[in-house]
């Protein structure tokens, strides 16, 4: 093992004539948070389906846990973990039943079986609600019995497509909390997001992914380190001339034009350069209305990369219906 | 050796024992058969028969036990052809998901249905033969009883036979299809000739020439047979017509039966194989 549990190498997959994912590479080492952000329709679920075998790769090579997802995929399947964007748990099947057979169709012994319920229904949870039948159970309590059941095969990957999309603030975080626990044992976690608070406080690497390519990849820290080390927000009485200066600006690293504002990257200390930037563009009898300073966050990040915010992403309707599917509660 | 489909069968009897309202109406159905049409028929026909002379030296079988065994056939088809459904169901509520994902193989999802269907099979077989006896049907009737036994396992088998055909036919189509009203429909369509063109209910003696022909390949026709054979013996007479089951006559029953289980199971697999999530 080279402590990458999943490799990817030139992976391609389209339907039809839509490439889903064009040309990607990337790995996931032994033991990590790694997520894929992008907007939905981005190609993400489509890497997570062709890793779990659900689709057939077209083009590239991949490999989980050591084994080829083409050639070996009873391997692969053995080896992880899935809980997928849709909650699909027997409603008419108890907590602990939905476990069972979930147990059972990876042929656990049934000794074992038991005794994984019960570290599982500890681990989420939902000790008190074991006899409880699925369909009784809130959207958080679900999610978190797909979790368990993600689990209980001890997988070395677990992927989780979505996991906390249609859940409020405090469902999700609390649904982090159990990642970082599952982390802490062991357990690599693949997952889909297009939340950023989620692929920022959650991964210890992200890579961005927009029309089906990987933008960039790294930890949230060197992303946004990468950007800069501050941010300012400038609204001017002419963005565009104002832009112009400040790119030639040493301290600037670069400057992006939104509608109303411009957004500047600075890559040294912002309190030695906002003086000097600000008289610049006075200079040039240029106005400056609005100052606002901060430390860049994820949102800027992805702005920064693929030159669109994610909530415009969401319109896209590029591959939709192929892989994007809500959460039906 | 893999064992997978045990969890698909696990699966499918706990809930066939959690919904009691589905479990009570496909155990009280058959009965409620027997016990409403079975004996008014039974008293009318063997009315309007009486008048027909006795072949001499045929032991007379009345109608309810001639129709017994055709109730025992109609139940499981009916059972058996709606059996796939909850696959229908499973693929529309994405439950179906989590086995497809797993390293289970595919033909054990189709196995563990089967068997399951045939469980319910013998569950209803079994309440059929015995309601049947109470209210005077001539099941084994002067039988030892090693033949008695060897009889009603010779209806089981058949049974089992049977209802994994036509659960096979089901879940295919189940699988195929997207939504339940057109699932309804097939069904509803496709019973509709096989229980009336078949001596279930009434002997097919006096039926125009092609139905007569067309019954004769059909299932419930040769599972009807292959029943009376165990049950009433291999020669009896019903409403003035004399029947004698031979060997050959059996042996169709059974090759027939087996030839239809295994051409719905390739149907099964092939589409089983098609299904993408």
């Amino acid at each position: 093992m080279t402590g990458n549990v999943i490799e990817v190498n030139n992976l391609e997959y389209a339907y039809g004539s839509v490439k889903a994912v064009d040309d990607i590479s990337f790995t996931v080492k032994q033991g990590e948070i790694f997520s894929f952000l992008g907007p939905n329709g981005a190609g993400k679920s489509t890497v997570i389906n062709v890793l779990t075998t659900l689709r057939k790769i077209q083009k590239g090579e991949a490999r989980v846990n050591g084994y080829d997802v083409a050639k070996e995929s009873k391997s692969v399947r053995r080896s992880i973990g899935i809980v997928f964007q849709m909650l699909c748990l027997d409603h008419e099947m108890t907590v602990s039943e939905n476990l069972e057979y979930h147990g059972k169709i990876y042929s656990m012994p049934k000794k074992e079986r038991k005794e994984r319920i019960e570290e599982l229904l500890k681990l989420t949870e939902l000790e008190g609600k074991r006899d409880t039948l699925g369909k009784e159970l809130s959207g958080g309590m679900k999610r978190r019995l797909e979790l368990a059941r993600g689990l209980m095969t001890k997988p070395a990957v677990l992927f989780l497509d979505e996991p906390t999309v249609g859940f409020d603030i405090q469902t999700r975080m609390r649904m982090w909390e159990y990642l970082r626990e599952i982390k802490r044992e062991g357990t690599t976690i693949f997952l889909t997001t297009h939340y950023m608070e989620e692929a920022d406080q959650l991964s210890d690497r992200i890579s961005i992914i927009d029309h089906g390519k990987i933008i960039v990849t790294g930890s949230a820290e060197e992303l946004k380190n990468k950007l800069g080390k501050d941010l300012i927000y400038l609204e001017t009485s002419n963005n565009k001339i104002a832009a112009e200066i400040l790119r030639s600006l040493n301290s600037v690293k670069t400057v992006t034009e939104d509608t109303k504002s411009l957004r500047v990257m600075i890559g040294e200390n912002v309190t030695h350069a906002l003086p000097q930037i600000m008289e610049k563009i006075r200079e040039e009898g240029i106005d400056i209305t609005t100052v606002n300073i901060k430390k860049p966050s994820m949102d800027d990040v992805f702005v920064h990369y693929t030159g669109h915010g994610l909530r415009e992403g969401d319109t896209k309707e590029k591959y939709d219906g192929m892989e994007t599917e809500g959460v039906s509660e | 050796m893999s064992f997978e489909f045990r969890a698909i069968y696990w699966r499918e009897m706990l809930k066939f024992f959690r919904f009691k309202s589905v479990l009570f109406s496909s155990l009280i159905q058959p009965v409620m058969w027997l016990a409403f049409f079975g004996l008014a028929m039974s008293d009318s026909f063997d009315q309007l028969t009486s008048l027909i002379p006795d072949i001499p030296g045929v032991p007379k079988v009345d109608y309810l036990s001639y129709m017994g065994a055709g109730i025992i056939a109609m139940d499981v088809l009916f059972s058996s052809l709606f059996g796939g459904t909850t696959l229908m169901f499973d693929k529309k509520f994405s439950l179906l998901r989590e086995t497809l994902a797993s390293p289970v193989p595919r033909s054990h999802i189709i196995l563990g249905i089967g068997l399951s269907g045939v469980t319910k099979a013998f569950i209803q077989t079994f309440i059929i033969i015995g309601f049947g006896k109470l209210i005077g049907m001539d099941f084994f009737k002067g039988y030892t009883l090693t033949e008695t036994f060897i009889a009603f396992s010779g209806i089981m088998l058949l049974v089992a036979i049977f209802s994994l055909g036509f659960l096979f036919l089901s879940g295919s189509i189940a699988i195929t299809i997207e939504n339940p009203e057109g699932m309804q429909s097939i069904l509803t369509l496709l019973s509709m000739p096989l229980f009336f063109v078949s001596n279930a209910l009434y002997p097919i003696d006096a039926f125009p020439a092609v139905l007569k022909f067309l019954s004769m390949f059909n299932p419930l026709t040769l599972l009807a047979d292959g029943i009376r054979y165990f049950s009433l013996g291999s020669n009896f007479s019903v409403m003035g017509n004399h029947y004698i089951y031979t060997t050959a006559d059996i042996s169709v029953s059974f090759l027939g039966l087996i030839f239809f289980a295994l051409a719905m199971l390739s149907a099964a697999i092939w589409r089983f194989n098609k299904v993408n999530i």
